[in-house]
């Protein structure tokens, strides 16, 4: 697993690259734990390279969120494979995160 | 058709146990939905024996066993740990709201396991934790 953080002026996008699993997750915690991201608008989740996602991987997402939420930062994932989206439904959590399409519409979320 | 594979307990061995799973299964020309789904269920079983059950030991080991008769697929995972571990029925419907709210990490992966296969059993043999997945792949 790969994390390029891409920063803006208001966002930060996070480009994943590869499986995100128990063994990989803290490469993603460590990023998601650094306190420069609370002064963006807006996280943005690059899911185009991400092949596969665990639990593990799905728990650092929301171990984060309200964290995020608290200083009024936007979580927004977006290019998400059908497949890694699908673990997202089996739990329900398409519906307490916010997943679209393209990264126009993440940036506009 | 049926494959096996041994591993010893390590979380860096989960990649090794997804692609066997997935090359099993893609072997049997099955949709790279159903694939992810069933590699999914694995993957959190094993993570839970290396993790929980064995501590990470690299010295303890698993095997898996993947048999697919017709639609019927059927996964035996055996620890030969000597822990027993039998988490069956923990955590079937998590709260996830409130795991959001608490900023907590675990307590998932079980649920999807039993939300993915048609039957989950953890039973014990010869002193071991054997896990019993089994799944109609339509």
């Amino acid at each position: 697993m790969k994390v390029t953080a891409q920063p803006t002026d208001t966002s930060l996008t996070l480009v994943l690259d590869g499986e995100l699993d128990a063994s990989s997750a803290v490469v993603l915690d460590t990023e998601l734990n650094k306190s420069e991201l609370l002064k963006y608008r807006k996280v943005l989740i690059d899911c185009q390279r991400l092949s596969y996602i665990s639990s593990a991987g799905l728990g650092v997402f929301i171990s984060h969120l309200q964290r995020l939420q608290d200083s009024n930062v936007k979580l927004v994932f977006f290019n998400m494979q059908e497949k890694v989206f699908n673990v997202f439904e089996i739990l329900g959590l398409d519906s307490l995160m916010t997943i679209v399409p393209t990264e126009q519409e993440a940036q506009a979320a | 058709m049926q494959d096996r594979i041994r591993i010893s307990c390590s979380r860096h061995n989960l990649q090794q146990v997804r692609d066997f799973v997935r090359g099993f299964l893609l072997t049997a020309n099955r949709s790279d939905l159903v694939v992810n789904q069933v590699v999914l269920a694995v993957d959190e079983v094993v993570a839970n024996f290396i993790i929980h059950a064995n501590g990470e030991d690299t010295n303890q080991f698993l095997d898996l066993l993947l048999v697919l008769a017709g639609q019927q697929l059927d996964i035996e995972i055996e620890d030969h740990g000597s822990t027993m571990f039998l988490p069956i029925g923990k955590t079937p419907n998590p709260d996830l709201r409130a795991y959001i709210q608490q900023g907590r990490k675990g307590g998932m992966g079980m649920a999807l396991v039993s939300r993915i296969m048609d039957r989950v059993e953890f039973f014990e043999r010869n002193s071991h934790t054997v896990c019993h997945l089994s799944k109609e792949l339509l």
